[in-house]
């Protein structure tokens, strides 16, 4: 069980930071609404296992059926939750999910012979990122140069987006990628003592992510320009070059979480990615991220993909009807997110 | 209203609050009589912020009573009741900016017209009514982020009036106002009284008390410790009941050795100008020096001091210590050697989420570990060291900088400017809304700072602060005017900062 549980809860190889001497009690609690998800996340696998008490607790179970689904959603709150703590809202990250692999694929195995196409396979993987941050260098253009606002400016990147990749998709779906493609075929398939490709990424980036944030220069100043970018443009920050970095990151990462998501599906479809930044927002917000800026963890966003995960899983298993899964899916964010109000909303004052 | 005359217009009988582990309120007592001005003076966190709470009926106490004219208060929540009794005027703005004046007199009880609609032309004429009857000289179709902030604090003061009460707490209305601006709102202040109103005065200055005050209230540590007329109370006295024993405002470096003329020039100012706000200014501070920059709130000192620092673009040199500062960049201010304390902690000095080493040591991130890494040990560490050397009441390094009182917040600010072991400081208004004992902590940090060849900029409006430097120079309109060694004469400079003093001289 105990084995189950730390697979089950990808924060393993976290380790908080050791605070020197005696600890205050400020810092426990703010550890505390860290992990304030953990408890209704035990509640969950404990309801799954009364459902199905032969296979919910074991790891294949977990690891195939519930987790392996969430990994792309992660990666894309891991890149939200960066951008709304350094407070600025990214709504395009969506259509990255979708524009990148779309781009990357066709210009290797699209019926076209622009930019020199078909280019090799192995560009899939570079391609894909580096158009993912090409649109964090332009959000990040418009939003920090022309001072315009965030929402506004990937909300237009969101559609714009859409638009380009109906146009190379073209309404229908560039499949059976896996045969043609060897990088898409090792992202889908390709397990490492036996946890899947996808899941390593994503404790990877989280882990890279936490003690970027945590312990580095450019971490912390993420939070001091998301808290205050005036006070920390006064102490020598320089605000624009993190909030634009921050977005090029980002973009990268949402275009990463969009190739892993072609390669489990095995397709790009034109409508890929499509709607998903609302249940991000939503992972973000009940793992504690604040949509103000400046604060907010990692581990707590990922606690909120697992537990979103875990929802959708058991809703599933509890035979709710698929036309009306995303109805009670919707009420059941709701009730989380009032949840995880009440909880850290005790832990902060 | 024979009777109400010998009535208090509010009394305060043994109030009490805790928020969570803190007393806010131990013993709160206050009474006002009608048509007094009444001063409550405190240092931060005696409790006067929790007292005005109260008496609002923003903050439930959780034992005493509050009566006004001798009638119990309104039970809590019953806004309209209490707003007919009392009002307050804040620091901060409490206009919808978008707004115009009129609209902001009449929020949420607009004059209709026919249909029941709402009707401009009566808003119009209500606005205007109520302004005039008040003397308040303020057109009401002017949009309220547009009035100057004596302008909204008397609209403030007439919307409160409007709603019936003739109670009105001012909660330090001095504090961004010009000195002439300040005489203009105590006259305005003074013919209100004459028509009635009875004033809580909440102020840091307290040779405005003695302007306007007839009765003094002194809270202390979340208690009641004198209510006396501002006659039988002299400046000691006030200042001994504040903070509690009898050694008074020690003045902070009466004592700083003269600067030698050979000392070396550690920021030197060639022709600094900034865009639409100052001339070309020559200026050169030398080490163990500290030069004092007086001026209204239009002269520019402000932006001259955030040129220098690199928030504002700039022509000209800077050079520190001999070596030239480029402009508009403040990592290469830091660099060079510039310490900064900005002049509003609250806009751009802390990142109030953050912790208190973390504010600190925001400057000194490159030197916490190796290749861009922060190690929270060597972070903690920096942190406590400067929490013991400035004396910041705090529960630790990881208390959030939000939850510290003012002054402490200002000397985490003051560590931040000083963590890089500057050349030189700049300083502007480092004292503002501080109490008494912060202050002579702040101003005794600068004092022992420079007196191992640091050099300091000291931009203030506060006598105080410029008591401490070694010379003090003095801007209007862009221009510097006037220099001054120590023992200037406070009646000449404030002359001379209002911009009179030329043809006197």
């Amino acid at each position: 069980m105990s084995e189950t549980l730390a697979v089950g809860a990808p924060e393993a190889p976290q380790r908080p930071p050791q605070p020197t001497g005696r600890p205050s009690n400020r810092l426990r609690l703010a550890r505390l609404r860290d992990l304030a998800l953990v408890p209704p996340i035990i509640a969950l696998l404990i309801y799954g296992y009364t459902l199905k008490p032969d296979v919910f607790l074991t790891k294949s179970y977990l690891v195939d059926t519930v987790l392996k689904y969430q990994t792309e959603l992660a990666l894309v709150v891991l890149a939200e939750a960066l951008v709304l703590i350094v407070g600025k809202f990214d709504l395009s990250l969506e259509s990255v999910v979708g524009i990148a692999p779309a781009v990357a694929v066709f210009l290797v195995v699209g019926q076209t012979s622009i930019l020199g196409a078909p280019w090799p396979t192995w560009t899939v993987l570079p391609v894909a990122i580096a158009f993912g941050a090409l649109i964090g260098v332009f959000n990040g253009l418009l939003v920090v140069r022309f001072k315009l606002s965030a929402f506004i400016v990937t909300l237009a990147m969101l559609i714009a987006l859409r638009g380009l990749q109906l146009a190379i998709v073209g309404g229908a779906t560039i499949s059976n990628l896996a045969n043609r493609i060897p990088t898409i075929d090792n992202l889908g398939s390709l397990r490492i003592l036996t946890i899947p490709l996808s899941i390593w990424i994503v404790v990877l980036a989280f882990a890279v992510g936490i003690v970027v944030l945590g312990y580095t220069r450019f971490g912390r100043s993420i939070y001091a320009v998301g808290g205050n970018p005036d006070a920390a443009r006064a102490a020598g920050i320089r605000v624009e070059r993190v909030i634009w970095v921050t977005f090029i990151v980002a973009g990268a990462l949402a275009a990463l979480a969009g190739l892993m998501l072609s390669a489990r599906l095995g397709s790009v479809a034109a409508n890929q990615g499509n709607g998903m930044i609302f249940t991000v927002f939503a992972a973000a917000v009940i793992g504690g991220i604040s949509l103000d800026g400046g604060k907010g963890s990692l581990v707590g966003a990922l606690t909120g993909v697992v537990l979103l995960g875990l929802i959708q899983n058991v809703l599933t298993l509890a035979q709710v009807k698929p036309d009306q899964i995303q109805a009670v899916n919707g009420l059941v964010i709701l009730v989380a997110l009032v949840l995880a109000r009440l909880t850290s909303g005790k832990a902060q004052d | 209203m024979g009777d109400d005359e010998s009535r208090p217009v509010v009394e305060a009988i043994g109030i009490a609050k805790r928020f969570g582990p803190t007393v806010a309120l131990a013993d709160g007592r206050l009474t006002v009589l009608p048509g007094e001005t009444h001063a409550l003076v405190g240092r931060n966190g005696a409790g006067k912020s929790t007292l005005v709470g109260v008496l609002t009926g923003l903050l439930k106490p959780d034992a005493g009573e509050v009566r006004f004219a001798g009638r119990p208060a309104p039970p809590m929540g019953d806004r309209v009741a209490w707003r007919q009794h009392v009002a307050c005027v804040y620091q901060k703005p409490s206009v919808v900016g978008e707004l115009s004046v009129a609209e902001n007199l009449f929020l949420d009880r607009q004059p209709r017209g026919r249909f029941g609609l709402l009707s401009r032309s009566r808003l119009r004429r209500a606005a205007t009514d109520l302004l005039e009857s008040w003397s308040v000289p303020v057109d009401p179709e002017t949009p309220a982020k547009e009035l100057t902030v004596e302008q909204r604090q008397l609209v403030e003061i007439a919307g409160a009036l409007s709603h019936g009460a003739r109670f009105v707490i001012l909660d330090e209305p001095t504090a961004q106002l010009e000195a002439r601006a300040i005489a203009r709102l105590f006259d305005r202040l003074t013919g209100l009284q004459q028509q009635g109103v009875t004033f809580l005065f909440i102020s840091h200055h307290l040779p405005e008390i003695y302007e306007i005050c007839q009765r003094v209230t002194v809270f202390r540590d979340a208690r009641h410790i004198v209510t006396a007329p501002v006659a039988e109370l002299d400046h000691a006295k006030l200042v001994e009941a504040m903070i509690g024993d009898a050694h008074g405002l020690v003045q902070v470096g009466q004592d700083r050795p003269p600067v030698p003329d050979e000392a070396e020039a550690v920021l030197t100012l060639d022709a600094v100008e900034v865009p639409n706000f100052t001339g070309p200014i020559d200026l050169t501070i030398r080490a163990g020096e500290i030069v004092g920059v007086a001026g209204s709130a239009a002269s520019g000192k402000r932006q001259f001091a955030e040129a220098v620092v690199g928030l504002r673009p700039r022509t000209g040199q800077v050079r520190v210590a001999g070596a030239t500062v480029p402009p508009a960049s403040v990592p290469a201010a830091l660099r060079a050697g510039i310490g900064y304390l900005p002049a509003d902690r609250n806009a751009d000095g802390f990142v109030p989420g953050l912790s208190v080493a973390e504010n600190i040591t925001m400057t000194v991130a490159d030197r916490l570990g190796p290749a861009g890494v922060v190690l929270p040990k060597r972070r903690d560490a920096q942190g406590r060291r400067a929490i013991s050397d400035f004396d910041v009441h705090t529960a630790g390094p990881h208390q959030p900088v939000s939850e510290l009182s003012g002054g402490n917040a200002q000397k985490v600010v003051m560590a931040r400017a000083l963590a890089r072991d500057p050349r030189v400081l700049v300083l502007v208004h480092p004292t503002v809304g501080v109490d008494v004992r912060s202050k002579e902590s702040l101003l005794g940090v600068v004092d022992a700072e420079t007196r191992a060849g640091r050099g300091a900029l000291l931009v203030s409006d506060e006598l105080d602060d410029l008591r401490v430097c070694d010379r003090v120079v003095v801007m209007v309109a862009g221009r510097v005017v006037a220099e001054h060694g120590r023992g200037w004469d406070e009646a000449t400079l404030v002359a001379e900062i209002e911009g009179i003093g030329e043809k006197h001289v």
